[in-house]
């Protein structure tokens, strides 16, 4: 597994200026809307109070749920498949392609698939496999992971975009003067494949267990073309989107569309539910849902379990100062920002990932918007102290803090440490009201100056004007 | 002036304990006295208790709790016998209120403690504004400054602090603050963040500081600080005109400190 730097990574996106200008607009614009659409909704409160309620259900029923759920699309003629861990999941969809001596597959936008690489393992496999959400098949063209969860490709500037295109689509010469002729290219060039395709795979938003029902939300249609025009339609999704009953699906689309996209409702909302009937126009004649567990079985039995009521909204990343500067490829792995800072340590190891829980300022703004209330930053303390209790902390940082920490229950003794630190800056910052420069190299100094100190402490100075 | 030590309660006067916070005590012991003559111009008994040291953020946010639960039981007993604590920053003030609680949830004697105080502690504009009510003795003191105002994240998103500043300055200083964009998003201190992760600190305290100067204002006013430091060091490591104060200061029309950080040529603010 790769071992992520998070900070040298971040440094690539802090200099990259595209990206940037992307993030500025992004950072800018993303929060207003989601506010303005939010304001629009009666009872928002309530909404996430009794969802919260309902997911905590779910997830406190997960078994049962689950079980229920496969013995109703088994009904209904569909199949339901276990995947322990993201190679299971690869190989049970590689299995299926070949029973169906497929060549072609048509994919729709999923995070697990991501979190599967599945796309990879498919074309290794041999199969042309081809995403048909325009942010994933831009960056399928790109070669490059997804940024961001609902956005993928928002990284990619319309200018990148196009010469994507020129360089992979024979068409020779063309006009793509603005984003609806670059979107009618990506259209034209698609239709035709999935016409073509023997497998459409796609992700789910939601499992309702009473029904055997798979709920997705989309915005561009891919989802249903992938769904209903070839043969055969794999589901590939976690085990965490079960839901019990219709009721509380929509309850969860009601927050979830506001949150992502700042909309009240998505362009295509699907229900999937079994393959064609005999008195069906259309549809898939095979059905198959794979589901996979990787860790969340044991996170739910751990201290983190909040995280699995997680509906992949990104209202977190796109509030986060922390993700809206470095971009998503920083987190190293396809959950970024808040969330991912969470997710990504808990399926790939703290030890891989220990830099993830600190890119955080304890700002709370992600668990203020997120709608199921998850306490991100309480959670990424909860890694911290993780971190600290497996001495992944800087041993120079750990240090520093339990010296401080045992001062300030020594009042004498930190009066006479908080006199000295004011003199010592004082006295660095000469006749200027700043200190330019320390002895010692610390990030602070390097990108800002510290404010020089009065001189006198506040303790030393009351205690003057009680004389 | 204010007892050290004391936590008699005189005449009926809400008694209030001070809690300095660590950055005040150090950097900034202006913004401690503006607090306790705010205070006691609103009628309160100030003590201010001499064991007081730091609320524990330092290590409670790098995730070693049993510390940060030692230091919570060093502060608790300090302040529990007056009616109030009082503390000129959101993020020490929330630190007390939502933190120590959970920190002591499993010794049900300190929990209630913990309780107990949280119940009482409050941010310095924030119990001016919302439960002593204040009336500004004299209003219309002016001075020829544009201000933006730094919401700070604890003070804002723990402790709902929003339009109690403003409404104070507005009533106190007759000051209409020039709302800078993004207002709701952090500064990049956080902490030790700012300097674990100096480069992506160093892009939001840049934007912070660009948003401040957009609105044409001359001094940036702010609850907390840890923000007021990051955003002073980068206006002088930047150069810039602006000016950084903790709002407490000019409330309490206490103005003889030169600006935080601020090159020491531009300090004089003339009050009309």
């Amino acid at each position: 597994m790769n071992k992520v730097n998070f900070v040298e990574r971040a440094d690539i996106g802090l200099g990259d200026a595209p990206l940037q200008k992307n993030l500025s607009i992004f950072r800018n614009f993303s929060p207003l809307a989601r506010a303005k659409t939010l304001a629009r909704m009666d009872n928002v409160e309530q909404l996430r109070a009794w969802t919260k309620d309902r997911k905590n259900f779910s997830l406190d029923n997960l078994a049962d749920l689950l079980e229920q759920f496969e013995s109703e699309v088994t009904k209904i003629g569909g199949q339901v498949h276990w995947a322990e861990a993201t190679g299971d999941l690869n190989q049970i969809v590689i299995d299926i392609c070949q029973q169906q001596q497929a060549k072609k597959i048509v994919k729709g936008k999923s995070m697990v698939s991501e979190e599967a690489q599945l796309t990879h393992a498919l074309i290794d496999a041999g199969f042309d496999t081809l995403e048909t959400d325009l942010g994933e098949y831009i960056i399928q063209l790109a070669e490059e992971p997804p940024s961001h969860i609902i956005g993928p490709a928002i990284h990619k500037t319309f200018e990148q975009v196009v010469e994507l295109f020129e360089r992979h689509h024979p068409l020779g010469e063309r006009d793509l003067p603005d984003a609806k002729a670059v979107m009618f290219e990506a259209r034209q060039l698609l239709r035709e494949k999935f016409l073509e395709a023997d497998i459409g795979i796609t992700g789910a938003n939601y499992l309702i267990a009473e029904s055997g029902t798979v709920g997705l939300v989309t915005n561009e249609g891919n989802g249903d073309l992938c769904s209903s025009l070839p043969k055969t339609h794999i589901v590939v999704t976690s085990i965490d989107k079960i839901v019990p009953d219709f009721d509380t699906a929509m309850a969860v689309q009601r927050l979830l569309v506001p949150s992502a996209t700042a909309q009240d409702i998505t362009c295509y909302t699907s229900f999937y539910t079994g393959p064609k009937r005999t008195d069906d126009a259309d549809g898939p004649e095979n059905f198959h849902v794979v589901l996979l567990d990787n860790k969340r079985s044991d996170i739910l039995q751990s201290k983190y379990k909040d995280i699995l009521r997680c509906i992949r909204c990104s209202a977190c990343l796109n509030h986060c100062p922390i993700y809206t500067r470095t971009g998503g490829h920083a987190y190293g792995d396809v959950y970024p920002g808040p969330m991912g800072s969470v997710w990504t340590p808990l399926l790939n190891g703290l030890e891989n990932n220990h830099d993830l829980p600190n890119a955080c300022t304890t700002c709370n703004r992600c668990a203020e918007v997120c709608p199921m209330e998850i306490p991100l930053p309480d959670m990424l303390r909860d890694l911290r102290r993780d971190e600290q209790q497996a001495g992944l902390q800087p041993k120079r940082w750990t240090l520093g803090m339990k010296i401080s920490m045992w001062l300030f229950r020594r009042p004498t003794l930190f009066r006479w440490t908080t006199k000295l630190t004011a003199r010592f800056l004082k006295h660095r910052a000469m006749n200027t009201n700043a200190v330019k420069h320390l002895p010692v190299n610390n990030g602070w100094m390097e990108v800002r100056d510290f404010p020089a100190p009065e001189g006198d402490t506040f303790f030393e100075r009351l205690k003057k004007q009680r004389k | 002036m204010a007892n050290i030590g004391m936590t008699t309660s005189q005449m009926n006067k809400p008694s209030v304990g001070l809690f300095v916070t660590c950055l005040v005590d150090t950097f900034r012991p202006s913004v401690g006295f503006a607090s306790i003559k705010l205070l006691e111009d609103a009628g309160c008994q100030v003590t201010i208790p001499e064991q007081q040291t730091c609320c524990g953020q330092p290590g409670y946010n790098p995730g070693d709790y049993e510390s940060a639960a030692k230091v919570a039981k060093h502060t608790i007993p300090l302040f529990l016998d007056f009616d109030y604590l009082v503390a000129p920053s959101g993020s020490c003030a929330g630190m007390i209120k939502h933190h120590y609680p959970k920190l002591l949830k499993d010794e049900p004697e300190w929990y209630d403690k913990a309780k107990k105080l949280s119940e009482k502690t409050f941010e310095l504009t924030s119990f001016l504004h919302d439960v002593l009510q204040v009336k500004p003795k004299s209003t219309g003191t002016v001075s020829s400054e544009t201000y933006t105002f730094h919401d700070s994240c604890a003070g804002l998103r723990e402790l709902n602090i929003k339009d109690q500043p403003r409404s104070l300055l507005k009533s106190f200083n007759n000051i209409e603050i020039e709302e800078l964009q993004n207002t709701d998003e952090c500064c990049g201190f956080g902490g030790t963040f700012c300097a674990k992760m100096p480069h992506i600190s160093d892009a939001m305290v840049t934007d912070k500081l660009l948003a401040a100067e957009a609105t044409g204002a001359t001094t940036l006013l702010g609850g907390d600080m840890g923000c007021l430091l990051n955003i002073a060091g980068k206006a002088s490591r930047q150069e810039s005109n602006l000016k950084v104060r903790h709002v407490a200061e000019v409330l309490a029309g206490q103005l003889d400190a030169p600006a935080i950080g601020c090159a020491l040529t531009s300090t004089k603010e003339p009050i009309k």
